[in-house]
């Protein structure tokens, strides 16, 4: 299985600011990838760098085995639906679909003419009139219909209600599953992330915290409970996540990959959320009441 | 791609070509008239002398004459602005360069197509506006004597020039808003940027394309340019050179020894009580008093025969201007845009 995205040491740096540091990815073909972390964690850095829309100030990228938005090769093989999904606001849908087809060889026109069909945009309307999912849609359609090998959504859901943002992964993993696409997007809550994903990367303060098969992260994840002890005592091979404690008692989240043998534990299984938090939290301190404090959420644009 | 530049272009290119029309219009149908009026004018009055007609002529038409070089003059900086800075800020404001980048092209040949065809229409647009405004004006050009041909209003609204200005006005707004990236302080950028350069041009560039012609003229009542005598009995006088359309650098009289001077100073025959000085006896008689007392007008000028030489260096200078600015704009949109 060769990698769609191959990073080493990736780093991108805004004046003195790292908004990524030392990213190093090896995402095999095939995944559906959630790409996780806080706003401002640097995911659209991230996938900005995968896309060509910025170059690395350190370390390399490659994306299916090419330097991204290299030439036209490169950038027919890669989609992007960039945060908000822009659109021409005075174009029409149809004008939307022909720029599709003059500017991309692939384009499937059958494809995209169907999806707005089912979709129930009116080829007419000009994108400034749509709604925030139905501009979503058509960014999506437009991402799809250049049929390209890997699809990259930047926060595709983040902009919709509930209803529209089920909608549009759904629709997003039947083009995936039909297309054999390999895709990876972004989200600041996990929740939309655990039905479509198989792959996850949680992305906090500009690190990559953890990336690996979904199935996998939960597998060697563990949630172990028992009377107070001090995590540094643990055997070699288990890795404390987050720790918090009691008076009596001490709760931990480890990672390993052997069996966990020690009767004084209870030993439960993790959801994907808990996994995703216990990583975003281990970059904050934990307070004296064992709770810990959530990376602040701010907006960035 | 075209078709894609075309699409967003076409508004605005329906704009400017209505309005060009709307002018071509009003000039082609006064036009003709114009130029009759002109020639039988000049054809009745060759022999009692036609500097009345001249005036006259002129100061009829001042008006429109004014009102169609403004449009000639301010149309580049109108193009820099609406056509060149919003080009890439619109774009980079709505976030539909992420759209349109990630289609399978790349960005230097999106930014080519754009810049060649929104380029051209500017370039169109311009030429075809002064050749119709060169046309129609001609006449009325000959007779504005204030105005001469080679001067910076005339040069700056006739001729080809105009097309490299809107060329360059173009691509500096291109350029300015690749570096604000935001389309209002864009277009104000531009716009300071684009009228400083026009007044240096002639002020600092233009008189040394090619070394001034200095001339020593007599001071003769046809080409007298002013006259004043002071109470104090000195003469201030200024001439101008024969040729009408030539754009005078400096001109200043000069005594017998060749020196500069501000006045002529008094003299016995040069007094209102002279011979020749009298006030009923018309100027005539004092110039030449002037002449034989040795004193001459010194000019420096940049002759009308120049004119079209001047215009090819000129849109010379704008084109090499623009095309390093596009170049700029390449260099940019490949290393640090996004």
């Amino acid at each position: 299985m060769t990698a769609v995205i191959e990073a080493q040491g990736l780093g991108k740096q805004y004046g003195r600011r790292w908004a990524l540091s030392d990213c190093t990815l090896d995402i095999p073909a095939g995944r559906v990838v959630g790409l996780v972390g806080p706003n401002g964690a640097g995911k659209t850095t991230l996938l900005h760098l995968t896309v060509g829309l910025l170059a690395p100030t350190s370390g390399s990228i490659e994306v299916l085995g090419g330097r991204p938005a290299a030439n036209p090769a490169q950038l027919a093989k890669v989609g992007f639906v960039a945060q908000d999904s822009p659109t021409y606001a005075g174009l029409r849908v149809a004008d939307h679909l022909k720029l599709g087809a003059r500017l991309n060889p692939g384009w499937d026109a059958a494809l995209a003419r169907d999806r707005i069909e089912r979709l129930g945009l009116d080829p007419a309307r000009r994108a400034g009139q749509l709604s925030g999912g139905q501009r979503a849609q058509l960014a999506l359609t437009l991402g799809i219909a250049k049929r390209p090998e890997l699809l990259i959504l930047d926060e595709p859901v983040a902009a919709l209600d509930p209803l529209a943002r089920r909608e549009f992964l759904q629709g997003l993993m039947e083009a995936t599953a039909e297309h054999e696409l390999s895709v990876v997007l972004s989200s600041h809550l996990v929740s939309d992330l655990e039905r479509a994903c198989d792959y996850l990367i949680v992305l906090v303060d500009s690190r990559v915290r953890v990336a690996g098969e979904v199935e996998e992260l939960l597998a060697t994840h563990h949630r172990l409970s028992g009377p107070r002890r001090d995590p540094a005592r643990l055997p070699a091979g288990q890795h404390v996540v987050a720790a918090s404690h009691t008076d009596r008692q001490t709760t931990l989240i480890v990672r390993t990959d052997a069996p966990i043998h020690d009767p004084a534990w209870t030993v439960s299984r993790l959801s994907l959320e808990d996994l995703v938090l216990a990583y975003m939290g281990k970059s904050t301190h934990t307070d004296h009441n064992g709770r810990n404090h959530r990376p602040t959420l701010e907006v960035q644009r | 791609m075209i078709w894609l530049t075309w699409r967003q272009f076409r508004a605005a290119a329906a704009m400017m070509a209505a309005a060009l029309a709307a002018l071509a219009a009003i000039l082609a149908l006064t036009g003709p008239g114009l130029a009759h009026d002109y020639s039988t004018g000049i054809a009745a009055c060759t022999q009692s002398g036609c500097s009345d007609f001249v005036r006259h002529f002129f100061n009829d038409h001042q008006g429109p004459f004014l009102a169609v070089t403004a449009v000639v003059l301010v149309l580049p900086a109108l193009i820099g602005l609406f056509w060149g800075a919003p080009l890439i800020t619109r774009e980079l404001e709505a976030g539909t360069h992420q759209l349109v980048w990630n289609q399978s092209i790349t960005r230097t040949r999106w930014l080519a197509v754009k810049l060649a065809l929104t380029g051209v229409a500017a370039m169109t647009a311009a030429g075809l506006g002064s050749l119709a405004v060169t046309w129609w004006s001609s006449p009325i050009d000959k007779t504005a004597t204030n105005f001469p041909k080679m001067g910076p209003l005339l040069f700056d609204t006739r001729g080809i020039v105009p097309i490299a200005y809107a060329a360059f006005a173009f691509a500096l707004g291109v350029t300015v808003g690749m570096l604000v990236r935001r389309t209002l302080p864009a277009m104000a950028i531009t716009l300071a940027v684009f009228v400083a350069i026009q007044i240096a041009m002639p002020l600092l560039v233009r008189p040394h394309l090619l070394p001034p012609t200095r001339s020593t003229i007599e001071i003769t009542t046809s080409n007298l340019d002013d006259f004043t005598m002071g109470p104090d009995h000195r003469i201030r006088v200024s001439a101008k050179p024969a040729d009408t359309g030539a754009w005078v650098l400096s001109s200043h009289t000069v005594d017998a020894s060749g020196h500069a001077i501000d006045s002529i100073p008094p003299s016995p025959s040069l007094s209102p009580s002279s011979r020749a000085c009298a006030p009923q006896q018309g100027l005539s008689p004092c110039l030449a008093e002037v002449t034989r007392l040795g004193y001459r007008q010194q000019v420096t000028y940049q002759p009308s025969s120049r004119f079209w030489p001047f215009q090819w260096y000129e849109t010379g200078i704008y084109t090499a201007l623009t095309l390093g600015l596009a170049g700029l704009c390449f260099w940019r949109i490949r290393r640090r845009l996004s």
